[in-house]
């Protein structure tokens, strides 16, 4: 396994031709697992309703926004357009809230999204291991879930109150969703909320980890990083497109196999360019606001955070074309899966 | 000068042994062109990947029709998903051959032979034609026979790795002792690798990473295809074997036969 050192002596090392030659081992190792390939994907925020308080998200429950939970009805509305666009892997999130986006709820979500959707994934609060194994039969197949930051101190810091507060509950979290029989698990620290390099070795430790003890899910990662909300600044983000790079070819030659997910969060041009780097799973078309796609004004929406990309998915399949990449809109049959 | 009995697996015959995996094109015309190219008459496509509702990106769309559709289990984490997946395949319309790919380990996609030999058993008694993709390794051939399995496809090396016939000598071992087409599937990356499964006495030989990242894909699959045919023209003709030390012109026992002289 990777030392700390050796991170910390990665990221910074800022020589050009030693980031090249970084990318380029990343470029090589990507190619030969995934061939020009990208999975496209859109989020669905189901409900911004949350009883954490964490202070650098725009969905805590402390902050002013309008609560909203979409109703069966409206579920379908706001799935209509993403499917229109042709996408058939859903990620459906919510605000981490027990009490308003109980397990019912999320699979009644699953089961409608079935009708439309082939892949279909959830980032919602940490549960059990028997609410994982209901998630999976009502049609789940994937879980998201994101420390944050692995250092407990900068932790307790951010989680101000709630259940998200709990560090080891949620450390645990891929574990118990493994448990469960979801095929896929996402995994994933928030860049910019605290030391880049520690953070990235306990990552990796994790998810080594979870294949050892797991070796049938198929794994992901993201590296969303701090973003503004509604244009005001939350943390300022301390790692910049070359750290950011690096960091993603780094994964790569580290995990040759696990997927790498990047969100809208990202501008166009850096994620133009990162699809040569290690990315396999994109987002497209996507709107980070309970009821953006259909059902609010723009002005009405409070979304998660503001997203850099907003081409719609024909202009990222016309890019991806052009870029000679072969967007894949279905990775996954939906098959009954066994209780 | 060169007769060879064609491939037959379940009763139907084909003129070209190599098989082509559909995997990690960077486009559909690079894969119909490779199919063109190489002459292959078998295809693998994942289920995963198949969108039966967008005819422009339909996988299916970019396959002649005289090739023969082997839909794999890609995927499956066990034996039940595995026939699942098949069933699946089948009522989408992909027909009723199937390759066994049950994988519970997404680091180095090694194949379960157990379940895999678990999902032959219940779907070659639904009438699937099953090629079942293993680790070589002859107790599990043996009972992939018994099961009904159509051929048996044990794995070169790990897939995508190009690293070839790493597992040569258990490959070997299958050629030998198991009666049905043997057809060495993954790892296999230059057409002198698949030359090398052929010279052996393999029936075929599948590949796909190789090809799908190559810069010309479909100048790749033609040169996997003669490279096939070489290999195969190779095992037929009797190749001499090759021989560890010199052989020498005056044999220990030549005292022998001096007084016949």
């Amino acid at each position: 396994m990777i030392t700390l050192n050796k991170i910390q002596e990665v990221l910074n090392d800022t020589r050009r031709e030693n980031v090249e030659e970084l990318a380029r081992e990343a470029a090589r190792i990507t190619r030969q697992n995934f061939g020009r390939t990208i999975g496209l994907y859109a989020p669905l925020y189901l409900s911004n309703y949350c009883s954490s308080h964490c202070t650098y998200c725009g969905f805590h429950a402390l902050n002013k926004i309008k609560r909203i939970k979409l109703t069966p009805d409206e579920m379908r509305r706001e799935m209509a357009p993403i499917h229109g666009q042709g996408i058939r892997n859903i990620l459906m999130l919510t605000g981490e809230s027990y009490k308003h986006t109980p397990i019912e709820y999320l699979k009644d979500a699953a089961r409608i999204a079935g009708d439309l959707f082939q892949g279909i994934a959830l980032e919602v609060h940490p549960m059990q291991t028997q609410e994982y194994k209901e998630l999976f039969a009502a049609g789940v197949d994937g879980i998201t879930v994101y420390q944050e930051t692995y250092d407990r101190r900068r932790y307790a810091d951010v989680h101000l109150s709630g259940y998200k507060k709990d560090y080891d509950f949620r450390y645990d979290t891929p574990r118990r969703a493994a448990e469960g029989g979801m095929r896929q698990i996402a995994m994933g620290i928030l860049l910019g909320l605290s030391e880049t390099a520690p953070d990235l070795l306990a990552l990796y430790e994790h998810l080594r980890n979870m294949e050892r003890s797991y070796p049938g899910v198929e794994y992901g990662i993201s590296f969303p990083r701090l973003r503004t909300i509604k244009e005001k600044e939350f943390v300022r983000c301390d790692v910049d497109d070359t750290a950011f790079i690096k960091i993603i070819c780094l994964t790569r030659i580290l995990f040759p196999r696990v997927g790498i997910n990047l969100s809208t969060r990202e501008a166009p041009q850096l994620r133009n360019n990162l699809l040569e780097l290690g990315i396999t799973r994109m987002s497209a078309g996507s709107n980070t606001a309970v009821g953006g796609y259909s059902l609010l004004d723009k002005d009405e929406q409070d979304p998660q955070f503001d997203i850099k990309d907003d081409r719609s998915v024909a202009d990222v399949v016309a890019l991806l074309k052009k870029r000679n990449f072969d967007p894949v809109f279905t990775d996954w049959r939906r098959i009954e899966n066994a209780a | 000068m060169f007769n060879d009995i064609p491939l037959v697996i379940a009763g139907k015959t084909f003129t070209s042994r190599f098989l082509l995996g559909t995997g990690k094109f960077k486009n559909k015309s690079d894969l119909t062109e490779s199919i063109v190219s190489s002459g292959t008459e078998i295809v693998t496509v994942a289920l995963r990947r198949v969108d039966l509702e967008r005819h422009e990106d339909n996988i299916l769309e970019h396959i002649p029709k005289n090739v023969t559709l082997l839909t794999n289990t890609s995927g499956a984490r066990n034996a039940q998903e595995a026939v699942r997946i098949a069933r699946l395949a089948k009522a989408s319309g992909c027909g009723n051959w199937v390759k066994i790919e049950v994988i519970n380990d997404s680091k180095y996609l090694l194949p379960d032979n157990q379940e895999t030999i678990k999902a032959t058993q219940i779907l070659a008694a639904e009438g699937f034609v099953v090629l079942p993709y293993i680790l070589p390794d002859l107790y599990t051939a043996r009972a992939l026979v018994k099961a009904g399995a159509a051929t048996v496809m044990p794995l070169g090396s790990f897939i995508g790795s190009n690293q070839g016939l790493k597992t040569r000598e258990l490959i070997a071992v299958l050629i030998n002792e198991i009666d049905l087409p043997i057809v060495v599937d993954a790892g296999i990356g230059a057409p002198s690798q698949a030359a090398e499964a052929m010279e052996m006495g393999a029936a075929a030989v599948l590949a796909n990473t190789a090809v799908a990242t190559a810069e010309q894909p479909a100048v790749l699959a033609r040169a996997f295809a003669l490279a096939v045919e070489a290999g195969r023209m190779a095992y037929l003709s009797g190749l001499p074997r090759q021989r560890p030390v010199a052989n020498a012109s005056s044999p220990l026992t030549g005292f022998l036969y001096d007084n016949a002289q």
